[in-house]
């Protein structure tokens, strides 16, 4: 009894060993290739595509069983690598990953090329070249090379300009040190002003919108339609001036903003002016009214009527009062 | 807010005009300050230079009302005029109607004026003309449109409609939340 038992005890304990040396070592037909800088693992062998067709648990644990057999070859990979002790000796094991070999594609867009800038496009026309400048400058004064600009550059040092002369046709009482400093702030200013410049004109040609073709295609709306006549007829000699309109087309008076906005009047611009402008229009108004024909008209031929049948009523009253007063003289004169 | 343009300010003028006549350029050119006009959430406000340079400072989402509301135009650009409007128009009306005691409080309920309420109308109204609508004590009520002109208002039954109501001071009571 207790050899078997002894020797179940070993077979159970072998069976355990087994498993355990099972979950760690994991057969592949194909070795998986790595790249340990990115911490990845590609798994060239092919997948058991009919077990995985379909959704359900056995797919689900499939999938889940291949991802745990290449991890386990990752992170084994991962424990070959040299590793030390990171902080000193108590601290923990860390592996030296090497240099990733995959390239990743780009998070992001790449950036767009910007449009030039002002003398950008003005050298391009000119045929200006860069010319390289030399980083060092000769320093006459301290007979030594110096750089160009920055910590004790040629020339800047500001005990040097200990004179400034009053030029021939300035006023003497102006200060002159005060002149060149406002100059230069001035320069300053102009030169970050250019700057936000160019970068509004990059940033603005970045997100303007595709303008619409201007030759016909087959799908342009009405207002791209009529867009494209307005350009065509504005595209003459005499911009548009002296260009015949279709029967129907309506006369476009010239906006001075392009078609762009609505302009008002200023809130508070001249009160004056505004209240002259009302008046004419309220004479423009009072002139073109027609005098009220109509109702005048209809209004005599009422009175005509009116008066018409009041005549009228009148004769048949004489008429019978005459002969009601006759016919009743008696009776009155009774009572 | 801004002045009106010159089309907004052509049917402003034309409305007005329609009750008080050619009494517009008493409005527009007073002897006593320069006053103008203004729109303001499509409303039109008529209000002296003091006040508007006041109201200037106010934001625009801040500001409700300035001057006197006389009416607002609507989302196809039609302008409608308002009772608020009432204290310009009364003074300078050119067609008036008085309506009797009885028929006063029906009238400020928004009902149109029957033959059997009117008490006096301006001679030579034509229909359709603007007319402001008075008690028999002189007391601006509201205006309309006359119906009938003088000369029909005479031969018409007594349950016939005279003016068309279309605002009246009663409004202010009915309307209190609308009005600025």
């Amino acid at each position: 009894m207790a050899a078997v038992r002894v020797e179940e005890v070993l077979a159970a304990a072998e069976e355990q060993e087994a498993e355990k040396r099972r979950s760690v070592t994991v057969e592949k037909e194909l070795e998986l290739e790595f790249d340990l800088g990115n911490l990845l693992a590609l798994d060239r062998n092919p997948p058991p595509g009919a077990a995985l067709r379909g959704a359900g648990p056995r797919r689900e644990a499939l999938l889940r069983a291949l991802a745990r057999d290449n991890t386990q070859l990752l992170v084994a990979q991962l424990w070959e690598l040299p590793a030390e002790r990171a902080g000193g000796a108590g601290g923990p094991l860390v592996a030296r990953l090497p240099e990733p070999a995959f390239r990743l594609p780009r998070e992001k867009p790449p950036p767009r090329p910007r449009p030039p800038t002002r003398w950008e496009q003005f050298a391009r026309l000119k045929g200006i070249r860069r010319r390289k400048r030399t980083s060092l400058v000769w320093d006459e004064q301290a007979k030594e090379w110096r750089r160009r600009w920055g910590y004790r550059r040629a020339g800047g040092d500001p005990a040097r300009a200990w004179l400034a002369e009053v030029p021939a046709g300035a006023d003497p009482e102006e200060d002159q040190f005060g002149r060149l400093r406002r100059e230069k702030r001035e320069r300053v200013a102009r030169n970050e002003l250019n700057r936000l410049r160019n970068l509004a004109r990059a940033h603005r040609a970045g997100t303007a919108a595709p303008a619409a073709p201007l030759h016909p295609t087959g799908h342009q709306s009405r207002e791209e339609l009529g867009h494209v006549a307005r350009v065509a007829r504005v595209s003459t000699a005499s911009l548009g001036r002296f260009q015949p309109r279709l029967p129907k087309e309506p006369a476009e008076p010239p906006s001075r903003s392009g078609g762009r906005k609505r302009r008002f009047e200023p809130l508070l611009g001249n009160l004056a002016a505004e209240r002259s402008r009302q008046l004419d229009l309220l004479r423009d108004m009072g002139s073109k009214k027609p005098v009220l024909d109509i109702t005048r008209a209809v209004n005599k031929q009422l009175r005509q009527e009116e008066a018409e049948a009041a005549a009228a009523k009148g004769k048949k009253q004489s008429q019978r009062g005459k002969r009601g007063r006759r016919q009743q003289r008696p009776g009155r004169s009774s009572k | 807010m801004r002045p009106l343009t010159e089309a907004e300010t052509r049917a402003v003028f034309e409305k007005l005009g329609r009750y008080i006549g050619e009494n517009i350029q008493l409005l527009v050119d007073r002897p006593d300050g320069t006053y103008c006009f203004r729109l303001h959430r499509d409303r039109v406000y008529y209000l002296s230079e003091k006040l508007l340079k006041v109201a200037a400072s106010v934001p625009r989402d801040s500001l409700v009302s300035l001057g006197t509301c006389f009416g607002k135009f609507t989302k196809t650009q039609k302008f409608r005029l308002s009772v608020t409007a009432l204290d310009f128009l009364a003074p300078y009306a050119k067609y008036k109607v008085w309506v009797k005691p009885g028929s006063e409080q029906s009238f400020l309920y928004g009902n149109h004026v029957l033959k059997s309420g009117l008490g006096r109308i301006t001679e030579n109204t034509a229909q359709y003309q603007g007319v402001v609508v008075f008690s028999m004590a002189d007391v601006p009520l509201g205006f309309g449109v006359a119906a009938k002109s003088t000369q029909e208002c005479r031969k018409v039954d007594p349950m016939a409609i005279v003016v068309f109501h279309q605002a009246d001071v009663g409004e202010y009571v009915r309307n209190e939340d609308t009005l600025t």
